[in-house]
């Protein structure tokens, strides 16, 4: 039996750091090659680690929310064979680091092989934290009464509960194996009653704490930053979209296979938007920009690329759609379906989720009439689809129905004018409401 | 007719009854106790006491027997004893008869009026009790039934003549020379090895595969063992068919269907006791049954409002120290406290030779729950003190939960284990853990070393072993 150390491997380039997010195994755990062991989280991109080798788990590095540096160790295994632990130890042997071998794998999230020679004397006390630690994880103290399971108590203990008309089923016992002591007592009695069950309405008084973690801990850093650095201005302008939707369904009705004969992504309204967002950006390049405001710097983009904020079930991310001004309206459908996917289903690279140059939003179904934009710093703009719903319009002589939809939309008020925020819009407007215009070239 | 009222009315005075009035006595609760009998029940008067005196008494003259053979390792030669068994048994009788008066003591201290004679329901509120003065109604707001237990006889072997119950076999005169014992339990065992080694020539017939068969082969073995020793002849799987036309044998169908015949004096049925729910008006107030027995909820209470049961009366285990706890609960609950029965062991012991103790779940109880579980088993073979005093025979055997190391049984076997049924019985009521049991020290040199040992044995780090 030997010991196999698994290292944060590398999870992406210029990465140094990552946080772990969630753990798939617990120290005793049997695994295989391949079994997914815990999951990292750098700035946008969540990544699994596999174990590269069957194995029993016997110690864990990290606890959830840490952040680790690349190439610390995370987890021991106990493996059949000579392990990566001995065979370290040898090669380190004709090396003048005569204490490297002795040591054991370090716990703290530094690299393994560092030298330790000037501190000798640490190293026998150095196996004593880890091994303290799986002790107290393997010992059921404190482990919640399965269902149905008697509480233990002392006779007194059980004694002191009937007089006071406690039921034991309902005190934690901190003792261990769960037994219920005198402090158990106290402290449920300290509590007070508890409100009975069988009333409908009754206060909560418990306060649960939630570790912000992973991509929910990202969004909130994110978010700060851009509300407070960001003085925002809103603008929401309501566009006719039924000529565009006729022409959308037309296009979809039509089922033109693409060059290669492959069949095509089913259009939403969102390329037409993107679109429409290039031909914009084309006679006003400044919104289409970075805004480094320590150096006090506006970074303007030629290549348009445009972010579409997507909500999945771990929470905001925002995957990137390069080049859309080098785009036709089929290749950003099918750029977008893609990226949907990846999004949906955690592949998403950290290539695909970064990059953007300005941000589209949509809440899709949930929609809602107007809403009120954060821009993805350090972006200055970001357009808001709100839901497209019938609405009647009055056309000078009477009122008639029509596919009605809004855009809500925010820009940094530093580097962009209300004067000129209202003319983008007007003009991605104007394309929509003709869409004709998106395709006219120049 | 005389009546009386009171609050509380307890039906017998076995360990049960009269710990109850005691008990309520104490509690400033107005308490009448009726008994038929002797106040102390089967335990004191035919069971428990008798028998341990008895048995007490046959260990003595077998030890000093095998020194007169000239073969005692200790050195100690003696010439050939004799044994007046009348003697005996007036000495047993004597304590008998310390302790009967002893439970009528202390039943007065605590204020309980006692009624000597029978009791019948008239209703659930009213019993009216046949005296040697006339018939007396007793009116109360809770009745406490306690009426015990009595031995099972069966159809085709009546009591009488050479036919006895364990009552009988406790008050002979003389040792029969050849004793046929139906019924290889506890009982049968404890009054068989005593009366081996009193000098009788003892048969022991069990229907069923093995001896003892409530507990596990494991546990039993030394015991199967010691039997051989003493030469009882053990017939398995053999069922008694009646008395011999002559009244000298008992008649059997042995294990391949053979009839035979065991030549006996005395025939000793041991195959059992039922609750006596007979003779005392229980069809008057219709409680309901588990069986025979009456059943009761976790507070003892019967299926009528007021009427308590308690002791053999309302089933297994019948043991005297459940019944006394029983009662005890009873009579704090009619005093007004809040009790229920929340017992995580109710101990038990076998006098054989070497004895038996059980608390908890055996092994197989243990794995039966589903989870993993671990044993710790330490023989007495390694105990300096079981060396010492001649009784290498047997172990302690400790089981736990594999996941918390929760104590869930603990059994012994072994010469004088009975008294460890205190730490046993104290272990699991406490809720000890392997780790507690092995962090006792346990004084040296003593049996008890053995159940540190086998607590150490479980964790994977017994020392002497």
């Amino acid at each position: 039996m030997g010991e196999h150390i698994i290292k944060l491997p590398d999870v992406g380039e210029g990465v140094a750091e990552a946080e772990l997010v969630e753990w798939h195994v617990k120290i005793g755990d049997i695994v295989r090659e391949d079994t997914v062991l815990a999951a990292v989280m750098t700035d946008k991109a969540t990544v699994e680690i596999p174990s590269p080798v069957d194995g029993e788990i016997l110690w864990l590095g990290a606890e959830i929310g840490d952040t680790v540096a690349i190439g610390s160790p995370i987890v021991r295994l106990k493996v059949a064979g000579e392990g990566n632990v001995k065979a370290a130890g040898k090669d380190a042997e004709p090396t003048a680091e005569a204490e490297a071998p002795a040591e054991p794998p370090s716990p703290q999230p530094e690299t393994p092989q560092s030298p330790r020679a000037t501190k000798p004397a640490e190293a026998p006390a150095k196996p004593a934290p880890p091994a303290a630690k799986t002790v107290a994880r393997s010992s059921a103290s404190g482990v919640p009464r399965p269902e149905g399971e008697k509480p233990l108590a002392s006779p007194a203990v059980r004694l002191r509960a009937k007089e006071a008309g406690i039921d034991l089923r309902q005190v934690a016992g901190s003792g261990p194996a769960g037994r219920i002591g005198h402090e158990d007592i106290e402290a449920f009695l300290a509590r007070g009653p508890q409100p009975a069950k069988t009333s409908g309405l009754a206060r909560n008084d418990a306060v649960e704490d939630i570790k912000l973690v992973g991509l929910r801990r990202k969004i909130a850093e994110k978010m700060t930053l851009s509300k407070s650095r960001i003085p925002h201005i809103t603008y929401v302008e309501e566009i006719d979209v039924t000529a565009l939707e006729d022409l959308r369904a037309a296009l979809n009705k039509e089922k033109r296979p693409a060059r290669g004969g492959a069949e095509r992504t089913k259009l939403t309204l969102l390329p037409f938007l993107m679109r429409a967002m290039v031909k914009a950006i084309a006679d006003q390049p400044q919104l289409n920009s970075l805004f480094d405001d320590e150096a006090g710097i506006i970074h303007q983009h030629g290549g348009i690329h445009i972010g579409i904020a997507a909500q999945t079930p771990s929470g905001l991310v925002v995957p990137v759609v390069k080049h859309a001004e080098a785009r036709d309206i089929w290749d950003c459908a099918a750029e977008v379906a893609r990226l949907a996917e990846a999004a949906k289903s955690g592949t998403a690279t950290r290539d695909d989720l970064s990059g953007s140059t300005i941000t589209i939003t949509s809440l899709g179904a949930m929609g809602g009439v107007a809403t009120t934009p954060v821009i993805n710093h350090p972006e200055v703009a970001i357009i808001g689809v709100n839901k497209m719903m019938v609405r009647p319009v009055w056309d000078d002589t009477q009122f008639i129905p029509r596919k009605m939809m809004n855009l809500s939309s925010s820009f940094d008020h530093r580097v962009i004018d209300g004067w000129d925020a209202a003319v983008f819009i007007q003009r991605i407007k104007a394309l929509l409401e003709t869409p004709a215009l998106i395709f006219v070239e120049g | 007719m005389k009546e009386i009222s009171c609050k509380l009315l307890v039906i017998g005075a076995g360990p049960s009854g009269y710990v109850c009035a005691i008990r309520a006595g104490q509690l400033g609760v107005d308490t009448v106790i009726v008994e038929a009998g002797k106040p102390g029940g089967t335990c004191l008067n035919v069971g428990c006491i008798p028998s341990k005196a008895l048995i007490h008494a046959a260990e003595e003259f077998e030890k000093v027997s095998h020194m007169a053979g000239g073969k005692s390792p200790l050195g100690i030669s003696v010439t050939a004893p004799v044994l007046d068994l009348a003697r005996t048994v007036a000495w047993k009788d004597g304590i008998v008869s310390r302790l009967n008066s002893g439970v009528a003591g202390l039943l007065k201290k605590a204020g309980v009026k006692t009624v000597q004679g029978w009791a019948t329901f008239r209703d659930g509120k009213t019993v009216e009790v046949e005296t040697e003065t006339g018939s007396q109604v007793i009116r109360a707001e809770t009745i406490v039934i306690a009426t015990g237990s009595a031995p099972v006889e069966l159809p085709f072997l009546p009591f009488g003549g050479p036919v006895i119950s364990s009552t009988e076999a406790l008050a002979l005169n003389e040792v029969p020379k050849k004793l046929a014992v139906v019924g290889g339990g506890y009982i049968g065992l404890e009054l068989g090895m005593a009366f081996a080694k009193m000098g009788a020539e003892v048969t022991v017939v069990e229907a069923l595969p093995r001896v003892l068969a409530q507990y596990d082969a494991e546990l039993t073995r030394p015991v199967v063992k010691r039997l051989a020793a003493l030469g009882i002849e053990v017939m398995t799987g053999a069922k008694a068919k009646g008395l011999s036309t002559k009244g000298d044998a008992l008649l059997v169908e042995t294990s391949d269907g053979k009839s035979g015949k065991v030549a006996a004096d005395k025939i000793l049925v041991t195959v059992g006791r039922r609750p006596v729910t007979e003779g005392w008006g229980l069809e008057q107030i219709d409680l309901d049954r588990v069986g025979k027995f009456i059943r009761i909820d976790d507070q003892c209470r019967t299926s009528m409002r007021g009427v308590f049961a308690i002791g053999d009366v309302t089933g297994e285990p019948m043991l005297a120290h459940r019944a006394m706890a029983q009662g005890e609960m009873v009579a704090e609950i009619v005093a007004g406290h809040k009790r229920g029965w929340d017992k995580r062991s109710i101990p038990a012991v076998c006098f054989t030779d070497p004895e038996l103790v059980t608390a908890g779940l055996s092994p197989e109880e243990a794995k039966a729950l589903g989870g993993e579980i671990k044993i710790g088993l330490f023989p007495f073979a390694a105990n300096g003190r079981a060396m010492t005093r001649l009784g290498e025979d047997g172990f302690v055997r400790v089981v736990a939960r594999a996941d918390n190391h929760l104590v869930l049984g603990i059994q012994a076997v072994g010469q004088g284990v009975s008294e460890l049924s205190a730490a046993f019985g104290l272990a699991l009521e406490m809720g000890a853990r392997l780790e507690d049991i092995a962090g006792t020290i346990h004084a040296h040199p003593t049996l008890g070393e053995g159940f540190q040992e086998a607590a150490l044995k479980a964790l994977g780090h017994a020392l002497h072993i």
